[in-house]
């Protein structure tokens, strides 16, 4: 242990941070948990709305509404992910051996990320608004116009359980850039040597993908994962501003918390929606921020 | 991600030799790239398209008909409709975005030097609490947040609006500013010369001003850029925290997309009126906003 005068100054520096993310993330945490543990009834039947305690929990968890909130945010993650995964690995391949105005095109695919969800969401709910044939807008007007009728869908509102995939493709616009990034420098950190040996010993290309530069991209893959998977649990302005807030069909934890406080009253039920929704993203993240930790250790 | 990202061009050029045999693919394969890469380039720049085609039509041309057609007459009523619903809420967000840019920052460099170079007793752990804070779900605190607000502004008023959000945004985004400065700092900082500074005496205070803060203007640009473009695009706090007649751009531009006869000329030049700030952002700034993407994936 080093002598407190050589470090204190650092400990002090780091204090106010250390005091206001204990306040704000830490304390206000518990003080949700807190009001998610708490009995209230309605105040002019007397009715129990949350019995309290950790049946308001069950009583979440078993109630209709949220299951399919949770069926539609498993939907929405799944196919968010996978399509984000695979265009930008498409897009970092494409690109990856260096083309010319690759700087133009690697700038166009970024670009939705500079934008906020709430102004690509204005744009996306009239590309995916409903209406099909003569009083279509959007991508269904567009389809007529090139004599893809057959293509036009109500998207988020179609009456299938797996409409919340057409709410994954605003997303997928906004995210495969980064995906992109993070793979296109993956590649150019790999030397050009590996390549070179590879192909004298005879390798395709493919081969030379599969065996020897896919392989070396894996923690980028994870940590890409990683942050597409928490971002889409908290995917929020997306769908509040394409199906509004009060919308069943779209309906995700996140809206559905916003709903249970304004339109229903509940802070309770809200609180235990946020605190189910931690402990989610809590499970993925904590793992991998672990690890992370660790393996820094030790260097 | 390393710190190399702020340093150097975010992702590295190829190294592949133009020319050397096999290596960028026969004439055909070359083609069908290309021509992928187009095809993507329209796809993304699809939704820019809407907006602009949209935002100059008169309101009274606006058809499903004709709704993918460029404009028969063109008119900025729309972009005056939506410069004068925006207009105060623009400059909020600037006043917003400009101050989180600038005091996360300095939060953030102080940390992040501290974290990389001045260590603690207990300072990974610490670190890794607050990386924790960056991928919590909002919606965690956010009840008690509400509250706390509420207190706050009985014995100080002026806490409200903006103030809220720029708290907000602060306190919140003192995990991710502290990931890229520490990150820059490990490699950028050398440990040999903060040794031979200490042995000559110099205090902690003394290092940091002269030895570390003249070399950290890349990590605060990233730094910068990141907070700017995260308050001004949150939709999240601001539904939350601020009103119709206090909340930031993204707020109001819901409210201008949300009525019953949607006036699509002046949504949609909202739209992009609402989103040019971060867009410039990005087109001058843009390896510097790469960097930032990368550091927000820890390693």
């Amino acid at each position: 242990m080093r002598k407190a005068k050589t470090w204190l100054p650092g400990f002090l520096l780091v204090l106010p941070s250390m005091i206001l993310v204990g306040l704000f993330v830490y304390w206000l945490i518990a003080k949700n948990v807190f009001t998610s543990l708490q009995r209230s009834t309605n105040f002019v039947t007397d009715k129990v709305v949350n019995p309290g305690g950790y049946h308001n929990y069950t009583q979440l968890l078993g109630s209709g509404d949220y299951q399919h909130a949770l069926m539609n945010l498993l939907v929405l993650t799944v196919v968010f992910m996978v399509g984000t995964m695979v265009m930008g690995l498409l897009w970092a391949v494409l690109l990856e051996k260096g083309v010319g105005a690759e700087g133009v095109f690697r700038s166009v695919y970024l670009f939705p990320m500079a934008v906020s969800f709430i102004a690509a969401g204005v744009v996306w709910r009239w590309l995916l608004s409903p209406a099909q044939g003569d009083g279509a807008i959007g991508l269904n007007q567009l389809f007529i116009k090139l004599h893809l009728d057959g293509l036009q869908s109500s998207w988020w509102s179609s009456p299938s359980r797996f409409s919340m995939a057409a709410m994954a493709i605003p997303a997928i616009w906004q995210l495969s850039g980064y995906v992109m990034a993070l793979f296109l420098a993956g590649f150019r950190g790999i030397s050009e040597d590996q390549r070179e040996a590879a192909r004298i010993d005879g390798a395709s290309e493919w081969k030379i993908y599969r065996h020897v530069l896919f392989p070396q991209l894996s923690p980028i893959a994870l940590s890409a994962l990683i942050i597409l998977g928490h971002m889409s649990m908290k995917m929020f302005d997306l769908i509040y501003v394409i199906a509004g807030p009060n919308s069943y069909k779209a309906a995700v934890p996140t809206t559905m918390m916003w709903t249970q406080l304004f339109a229903q009253s509940n802070p309770q039920a809200a609180a235990v929606n946020a605190t189910i929704l931690l402990i989610i993203v809590a499970v993925v993240v904590v793992p991998y921020l672990v690890t992370t930790s660790r393996s820094e250790r030790s260097r | 991600m390393s710190s190399s990202v702020l340093t150097e061009e975010a992702i590295p050029a190829s190294t592949v030799q133009h020319g050397a045999p096999g290596t960028r693919g026969s004439a055909g394969t070359r083609a069908v790239r290309y021509a992928l890469l187009v095809a993507f380039v329209l796809l993304v720049l699809l939704p820019l398209y809407v907006l602009l085609v949209t935002s100059f039509k008169p309101s009274a041309d606006i058809s499903a008909d004709t709704a993918w057609s460029l404009p028969h007459r063109l008119s900025v009523e729309g972009w005056g409709h939506a410069w004068q619903t925006l207009s105060p809420p623009l400059l909020r967000s600037l006043i917003l975005a400009v101050s989180v840019a600038v005091i996360s920052s300095v939060l953030g460099a102080m940390n992040g030097f501290v974290f990389a170079r001045w260590t603690f007793p207990g300072a990974q752990v610490v670190f890794t609490l607050f990386l924790f804070g960056m991928f919590i779900p909002y919606q965690a605190v956010m009840i008690p947040l509400q509250a706390m607000f509420l207190q706050m502004q009985d014995t100080a008023p002026f806490v409200d609006g903006i103030v809220k959000l720029i708290i907000a945004h602060c306190i919140y985004g003192i995990p991710i500013c502290s990931l890229i400065f520490r990150n820059y700092y490990a490699t950028a900082v050398p440990r040999e010369i903060l040794e031979a500074a200490k042995v000559d005496g110099a205090g902690m205070l003394r290092v940091l001003r002269s030895v570390v803060l003249p070399i950290s203007a890349p990590a605060f640009v990233v730094a910068m850029i990141w907070q700017f473009t995260s308050a001004w695009n949150d939709f999240l706090f601001a539904l939350f925290l601020t009103t119709r007649n206090n909340g930031p751009v993204t707020y109001a531009l819901n409210e201008l997309a949300g009525g019953q006869n949607p006036d699509y000329s002046s949504i949609m030049a909202g739209v992009l009126i609402a989103s040019l700030p971060t867009l410039l952002v990005y087109i001058l700034l843009g390896r510097y906003f790469i960097g930032g993407l990368m550091s927000g994936s820890v390693k």
